[in-house]
């Protein structure tokens, strides 16, 4: 599998890119993979603050429920709409059209620190 | 690969898993696919075409001599000697306070032989306890799990399919089997499941199990065909409302409360006393603590075993299993619950840790095949 290389990574499987101060956030195929087919997903809503490392919704599969974090904190901007009525875009498209949440970012200095594409993937094994 | 993972069990079929792009999953100590691509279309596609499941895990022994008959008769909720060669019936086996060792399936082959089939987590445990109820010179029992190999075809289109290469197998009824020959080895094929379709499960020798699956695979009509994993195995069982040991069973549940009466023969006065007899016909006359009930849930989010049952924020019951039913496309689950408060339409909360759901009870099962 591939792990795309223009964004970063956390232990907890979340992918987050970062443009200017707006912060995009889904999971990782790792994650999905391990959840299978996704059935309910329920983020935060916009307008709401999280601090660094808060919980910002949860996804449920056929098998499991699973918080999703953040690893920085901010204003949430949007949740992803389409996820309400086709769930399944987390399985099908992780890394695009499945993302979960974007956040204007109060502080981004944390941003550097996350896992890098191949910093991730080695994590695997 | 890890260590636990090299000392898995592998099916004989492991290798056409993972050349398929299964998830193997450690299930019960053995390397079982858990999906190969969708659980959901997995689902979906037994509800519409056919599904081939591995089921090798699950436990198969054989039962030879004259005693045969009253030693599982004795070890089952349901009477089993008077069984007619070529049938199989569903029981559950008791242990002495009519709660559930595990729940299995007995063929019989002949007058002094029969087959049982049981949950891969509880074989060991079985083979002791039918070795301790008395196995002797008049009845051995063998252990064929790990030389024979377990199929399961589930599906609408499954009779018509198998109808291409066998007239003998669409002719079965339900519960009943025959043997057939594969490549010169015989194949005993039970028109049973544990889907709520029609189908077949065929118990092969283990060296036979790839082949017979690359011949499914190349006959006519075999594009309707596609392998099913665990995780559809359980979503399917779950919407037919077909208990699991583990979650609806279980040694410290009353086997009766499960609701499947055609399960227990206790009135049947030529019966010679079995396993959990008195506790069992105790259950039935003045009824168990709670009931399994089927739970209808307002949402998309799934109630998962453990967790609880409110009413009017007293607890009164707790979850077995649940999931969002791909067939109905809304949240279902199956609760044991407080006996007074089962009736049809009462309403409930179950509460996830994270939310509390609105659900009301329903009867059983979900979904029943047209």
């Amino acid at each position: 599998m591939t792990t795309p290389d223009d964004r970063r990574y956390t232990e907890s499987h979340e992918w987050i890119k970062l443009d200017g101060e707006l912060l995009t956030l889904g999971l990782t195929q790792v994650a999905v993979d391990e959840l299978t087919d996704i059935t309910y997903v329920e983020m935060k809503t916009a307008g709401e603050t999280v601090g660094p490392g808060d919980s910002i919704g949860e996804v449920e599969s056929v098998k499991a429920a699973s918080d999703v974090y953040s690893p920085l904190g901010g204003k949430i901007f949007e949740v992803n709409a389409q996820l309400a009525d086709d769930p399944s875009l987390l399985n099908t498209d992780p890394y695009g059209e499945g993302w979960l949440i974007k956040i204007k970012v109060a502080d981004s200095s944390g941003f550097d620190d996350l896992l890098d594409a191949s910093a991730y993937q080695s994590l695997q094994g | 690969m890890t260590a636990t993972e090299t000392t898995l069990h592998k099916t004989p079929m492991h290798e056409w898993h993972v050349a398929a792009g299964a998830k193997m999953v450690d299930f019960a100590g053995w390397s079982m696919p858990l999906l190969y691509d969708s659980i959901i279309e997995e689902h979906k596609n037994v509800r519409t075409n056919v599904g081939m499941f591995d089921v090798s895990h699950m436990g198969r022994f054989r039962f030879e001599g004259a005693d045969a008959g009253a030693l599982l008769d004795r070890c089952c909720s349901r009477r089993v000697d008077n069984t007619p060669i070529g049938a199989a019936r569903y029981g559950i086996v008791c242990n002495e306070q009519g709660g559930a060792l595990d729940d299995v399936l007995i063929y019989r082959i002949a007058d002094e032989e029969f087959f049982a089939v049981v949950n891969a987590s509880n074989r060991e445990k079985l083979f002791d306890h039918f070795n301790a109820v008395g196995a002797n010179d008049r009845c051995t029992i063998k252990d064929e799990t790990f030389d024979t190999a377990m199929v399961a075809l589930q599906g609408p289109k499954a009779m018509e399919l198998i109808s291409n290469f066998s007239s003998q197998v669409p002719a079965l009824k339900r519960f009943r089997f025959t043997m057939v020959d594969v490549f010169g080895a015989q194949v005993m094929v039970s028109r049973t499941g544990y889907t709520g379709e029609d189908g077949v499960e065929a118990i092969l020798p283990a060296s036979l199990a790839t082949s017979a699956a690359e011949l499914l695979s190349a006959m006519p009509g075999a594009d309707m065909i596609k392998p099913a994993g665990l995780g559809a195995r359980d979503t399917l069982r779950l919407e037919s409302a077909m208990p699991l040991y583990g979650h609806e069973l279980g040694e410290e549940i009353p086997a009766f409360a499960v609701g499947m009466p055609f399960a227990f023969t206790l009135g049947d006065d030529e019966r010679k006393p079995f396993i959990g007899d008195v506790a069992l016909r105790e259950q039935k006359a003045n009824g168990t603590p709670r009931k399994l009930v089927g739970l209808n849930i307002e949402g998309r989010r799934a109630a998962r075993q453990g967790m609880t049952v409110t009413s009017n924020g007293a607890e009164v019951g707790v979850i077995t299993s649940g999931c969002l039913s791909p067939t109905l496309d809304r949240s279902i689950a199956m609760a044991y619950i407080d006996a007074a408060l089962c009736e049809e339409g009462t309403p409930f909360e179950v509460e996830t840790g994270r939310a509390t759901l609105n659900a009301t009870a329903q009867a059983l099962p979900f979904y029943k095949s047209s």
